[in-house]
């Protein structure tokens, strides 16, 4: 023979005569102590992975700016060739953070964007649009050539063979108190229009600048 | 003449019986107790947590006919691991993640000064090739043996991101030197991953901890290296490995099952 079994108790309090207890109780007694254990064990999880998440991810959004670094007088730069100079990208962690950009004047004969006090000089970064390898200038063809994976870019820095999907990122440039300062990067699309800056591998051209969008961290 | 009964020994003079877990006869000698220590000690565990049937169940365990040297390869895969884990370690001892020049000198002199750093240092190197090509060829056994079928899908799973953990570790390690060739690679493979539509530049962001290789970059990248996949790796393979002795391990698809005797069609 089974054993007989006590019957269950009701789980609702006014079953069973415990003061305090209602009509039509849809949250008992237990429901409510688990569900307030739960609840705190959550909110303890959140207030240290919360923050711990948000200290890893904060770099996303904090906008680093270098200002201007003056790298020369405007005599240094003539408006057929490009000059290198290095800019440093990263403080504080010396060949590590320095880049280099090439430089020449504007020459309206090749330049058709129109002249603002910011391009009176063409810097044009040496970092590759394909994956970020670095580009050198190559006078006697007038190319930008990258040794990775054969991107070629012409004197405008627009690409002309090769994978990367637009050109070269570009820098603000003033003049200062007599000498050439370069300032923030920006990157522009087939037809030399500026955007904020985007890293290597993100087309500009159609819907590749919604698909690749600015970032706060260096947004312009 | 009968012989009379004994009379009764009181309780104190009677032999004692031997208390339990001894051997009757001679005592033994100490190099015998010896040589029982290891064995006493395992028991003195076992009798309070109880383990060696969880060990026998995780070890001794039926396998089907035709198991073959390929079905190592799993094993061999976590011996990988830890001897990665192991030298990495070590390693770590002498490591300074310091992008302004330091990680470069740190590991310059494990490689010329420290004392056997070559050989631990030329493990942990030659050993992660030697780890991606097992799990290579660990998930070509599983695929072309059929083993990720029911009811081993999850455990496929698992696999998988057993071998993107490991491809994040060599990614990641790659950087540590801190030379000409682990800058470039960090850089382009950063760029690799920001080339994803919508979250990629975000992604290259939280890789660089900011929008150029910075001085965080390294910290970054070796903190992901020796404390985040790691620990997520040793989670994942105690889970496989649980599902392996859960589930067992699959004949080789050239064997055929041999039928229930009540399901063969008579032959007369």
């Amino acid at each position: 023979m089974a054993p007989t079994r006590r019957p269950s108790k009701s789980k609702y309090t006014a079953d069973r005569g415990i003061p305090g207890a209602f009509e039509g109780e849809t949250v008992t007694r237990r429901r409510f102590m688990t569900g307030t254990v739960h609840g705190a064990g959550a909110l303890m999880t959140m207030g240290f992975a919360l923050p711990a998440l948000a200290f890893a991810i904060g770099p996303i959004f904090s906008n680093v700016s270098l200002g201007w670094q003056t790298i020369g007088y405007p005599d240094d730069f003539p408006d057929n060739n490009y000059t290198p100079a290095v800019i440093t990208t990263s403080p504080g962690i010396g060949e590590a953070g320095k880049s280099t950009v090439f430089i020449r004047a504007r020459n309206p004969a090749i330049d058709t964007t129109p002249p603002t006090q910011y391009n009176r000089w063409i810097a044009i970064t040496s970092r590759c649009a394909h994956l970020g390898c670095p580009v050198r200038w190559v006078p006697a063809s007038e190319r930008f050539i990258c040794p990775c994976h054969g991107g070629v870019y012409d004197l405008q820095g627009v690409r002309v063979g090769g994978p990367p999907p637009r050109p070269l990122d570009r820098f603000f440039t003033r003049l200062h108190e007599g000498l050439v300062q370069v300032g923030p990067r920006y990157s522009v699309n087939s037809e030399l229009r500026a955007f904020s800056p985007r890293d290597p591998g993100e087309p500009l051209d159609g819907i590749g600048q919604y698909l690749y969008p600015s970032r706060p961290s260096v947004r312009i | 003449m009968p012989k009379l009964p004994a009379p009764p020994i009181p309780p104190k003079f009677l032999p004692q019986p031997p208390p339990p877990g001894t051997q009757r006869g001679r005592p033994r000698t100490p190099l015998e107790k010896g040589a029982e220590a290891g064995k006493s000690a395992v028991d003195w565990i076992d009798e309070r947590t109880s383990l060696s049937g969880g060990v026998r169940w995780l070890l001794f365990r039926k396998v089907p006919r035709g198991t073959n040297w390929f079905y190592t390869l799993g094993s061999a895969t976590m011996i990988a691991f830890l001897s990665q884990a192991v030298t990495g370690v070590f390693l770590a001892m002498y490591y300074r993640p310091d992008a302004a020049g330091g990680a470069y000198e740190s590991v310059r002199n494990i490689t010329n000064n420290v004392f056997l750093g070559q050989f631990v240092r030329g493990m942990h190197k030659w050993g992660s090739t030697v780890m991606v090509i097992l799990v290579f060829l660990h998930m070509g056994r599983t695929f072309f043996f059929g083993a990720y079928k029911y009811p081993r899908e999850l455990n496929w799973v698992i696999g998988v991101v057993l071998l993107i953990l490991t491809m994040t570790m060599s990614f990641t390690g790659y950087l540590l030197p801190l030379d000409q060739r682990s800058y470039w690679a960090t850089i382009v493979g950063v760029n690799i991953n920001g080339t994803g539509p919508l979250l990629g530049p975000f992604l290259s962001d939280f890789l660089r901890g900011g929008p150029e290789f910075n001085s965080t970059t390294l910290s970054r990248f070796y903190s992901i290296h020796m404390l985040l996949v790691p620990g997520a790796i040793a989670a994942m393979l105690g889970a496989h490995l649980y599902l392996v002795a859960k589930l067992g391990t699959t004949a080789p698809p050239w064997l055929r099952g041999k039928p229930e005797r009540e399901l063969v069609e008579e032959q007369l």
